[in-house]
């Protein structure tokens, strides 16, 4: 039997916005509460905590936090330190620091200010993709709140000057690529750099800078306040803590949901988001971890566990933790083409294998889900996508070639059948089931 | 990639508007003075939220405001695809349509699109609609979704299927007042009929209570 998450173990507790975002109500639900005295312990201390905590980024990578932080000079030198957080939240499948914006802003404020004060850092920049006007509105209103009540500010109660300002883009996924993202801060096109050297060094107006995804700054109060070993107490060691997952796609119920690291995926499935559509056996494939990474089929998802390490060794990812759900009335080819749409759209076309390749894998696999191609055709593709792969200044290039990679390594019999069906007159593509309700 | 351009045909000039101005003035404050290029993707939102769409005049309001080479604040308006680059009707319909939305019927949402408005990208003959299909909006519990930018502003409109998406382009073509956020019972993206966050001491207040941080030497003694 998994244990499941309980209530008072979760973060963000207005999550579903039943209650109000507003500086009081969060006070009521634990924000802000010895803010002060964690800033007090010293930076050194917060830093060791959060290594401690095991929390690793929740923005797709999953790089030790608290290790990141440990990057910035000891010493502020000439050029100002400052924090960028990545609200660009771009990944399909993912919708999670969106809830955390409109629903709990105070709680990444907060954060903002502690992952600041402990990289020496008196501002900080929040970068929201364009799109999330209501939520950029909403983080703005939250910030006026805490500036009036003198929580930040250069003068504040909580001791350490220190500024926040919201930051938009205009729709480009590439953004949500740390060092595209400071070049679109910038004021230029959003082309990400070459590193090194790394942004702890030379990041936001050249000035030692730190990248951080939402979910992993607006943790961090609450980890301190509770404790480290509380966070790592949840999940399988190097996977720990809890996580919000956005589960969405052939489910009954789509949703986000904070739950403990390395819960089954079957369970998170089942208990959360009222199963896969027509049940557990109409699954066809699940991507687990936004886009980028490797769809996995209905076997593998039986037991998989959704953390960083299980997910690695079935060769694809956690990535943003998006469950997107594909039950046996889905044509895969055609939903794993679309995604390759989508990268040919947003590549930034800064790297020739990424240009090209993305728009050369869209309109090959376009022909298979049509079963208009060649069966050579499919290894082909394969040696495409590993020439995209890993030659690229990004990783948009290995996030374009990775969904086609997987495709092919699970179902390309059904990409055969499909070539196969065209040449003899055949329907190409039956579903496999009639989609519940 | 995505190739984009101005439109052929431009007004002869641009010139900001008092609100426009006010909203100006508070994104610059927010960068160094001599980092004010910074206020280009804002600038250029704001020129766009004022006539619906960025046109060249207004591009070269904004290189000048903001001491940038014209050529360099062409390029962010045509890099990123929340600009308009040519006018667009009343009611901008933004339909996403990537993989997460289209496994719960985004393309349904598209071929009413095209049967009742027209053309991506062009406007409706009455004026009223331009649609387009974007890519990926964050709103993936929500799917299918649109974002709907009109006079009122940028709004998301989620949990759609075709019949309200047809009653939705109905009462904006009527001039009714629509409804934001899920067109279902849900309040954001909450699992329906949770019982997750129901545990009532998250909110009695008992959270807000002075505490002792762990691991810390005055905690321990």
């Amino acid at each position: 039997m998994v244990e499941l998450l309980q209530d008072k173990d979760r973060i963000f507790t207005n999550l579903f916005g039943h209650h109000s975002p507003g500086l009081e109500a969060a006070k009521q639900r634990g924000a802000w509460n010895g803010t002060k005295d964690i800033l007090e312990q010293g930076r050194h201390w917060i830093i060791d905590q959060m290594k401690a905590s095991g929390l690793r980024g929740r923005g797709g990578a999953g790089f030790p936090t608290g290790l990141k932080w440990s990057f910035m000079p000891q010493e502020v030198g000439a050029r100002p330190h400052y924090l960028v957080v990545n609200a660009d939240e771009s990944e399909p499948g993912t919708c999670k620091d969106r809830e955390i914006m409109r629903h709990d802003p105070h709680l990444l404020i907060e954060g903002c200010m502690i992952a600041s004060f402990a990289m020496q850092a008196h501002a900080c920049y929040i970068y929201l993709r364009g799109e999330y006007v209501t939520e950029r509105l909403a983080l703005e209103k939250a910030v006026k709140e805490a500036y009036e009540a003198k929580l930040i500010g250069e003068k504040n109660t909580n001791g350490w000057p220190f500024h926040v300002y919201i930051h938009h883009g205009a729709g480009a996924y590439i953004c949500g690529e740390e060092t595209a993202l400071l070049e679109s801060l910038e004021g230029k096109k959003g082309q990400p750099r070459l590193k090194p050297p790394f942004p702890a060094n030379a990041g936001l107006y050249g000035c030692p800078t730190t990248v951080n995804n939402v979910e992993s700054i607006a943790v961090a109060g609450t980890i301190l306040r509770r404790g480290a070993e509380w966070f790592s107490s949840f999940g399988r060691e190097r996977n720990v803590g809890t996580k919000i997952f956005s589960i969405s796609g052939h489910v009954n119920n789509p949703c986000n949901v904070e739950e403990a690291m390395s819960i089954p995926m079957k369970t998170l499935i089942e208990t959360h988001a009222g199963g896969v559509r027509g049940g557990w056996d109409n699954l066809k494939a699940v991507i687990p971890g936004g886009s980028s990474v490797s769809l996995l089929p209905k076997d593998i998802c039986d037991d998989v566990l959704m953390d960083f390490d299980a997910l690695s060794a079935h060769k694809s990812g956690l990535g943003t933790a998006a469950v997107i759900v594909m039950d046996k009335s889905t044509d895969v080819v055609k939903a794993i083409a679309r995604i390759s749409y989508f990268y040919r759209h947003e590549s930034c076309g800064q790297c020739t294998p990424c240009r090209e390749g993305t728009g050369w894998m869209w309109r090959v696999l376009t022909r298979m889900a049509a079963g208009e191609s060649t069966i050579e055709e499919i290894d082909m593709l394969l040696d495409v996508a590993g020439q995209v792969e890993g030659h690229t200044i990004c990783a948009l290039g290995d996030a374009a070639a990775w969904p086609v990679q997987g495709l092919i390594r699970h179902f390309r019999h059904e990409i055969e059948e499909r070539i196969n069906n065209y040449r003899e007159g055949k329907p190409v593509f039956v579903s496999q089931s009639v989609a519940a309700e | 990639m995505s190739v984009r351009r101005l439109a052929k045909e431009q007004p002869d000039s641009f010139a900001f508007k008092k609100k426009s101005e006010d909203e100006i003035k508070f994104w610059l404050g927010k960068y160094p003075e001599e980092k004010k290029a910074s206020a280009v993707i804002p600038m250029l939102w704001i020129a766009q939220k004022q006539e619906s769409w960025v046109s060249e005049p207004a591009i070269r309001e904004i290189a000048s405001r903001l001491d940038m080479p014209y050529i360099r604040v062409y390029e962010v308006a045509t890099f990123y695809t929340m600009f308009n680059l040519a006018p667009v009707g009343e009611h901008l319909v933004q339909v996403c349509g990537t993989t997460p939305c289209m496994l719960r019927g985004s393309d349904e949402l598209i071929k009413i699109c095209k049967n009742r408005i027209g053309k991506q990208h062009e406007i409706s003959e009455d004026g009223k609609f331009t649609w387009v299909e974007v890519e990926c909006m964050g709103a993936c519990a929500n799917a299918p979704m649109i974002q709907l930018a009109n006079g009122e502003g940028d709004h998301y409109i989620e949990d759609l299927d075709a019949e309200k998406f047809e009653k939705l382009l109905d009462d904006l073509a009527a001039g009714n007042k629509v409804e934001y956020g899920p067109q279902s019972e849900r309040n954001a993206s909450e699992p329906h009929g949770t019982s997750v966050l129901s545990d009532p001491s998250l909110y009695d207040g008992s959270k807000a209570k002075k505490i002792k941080l762990p691991n810390t030497e005055k905690a321990e003694g």
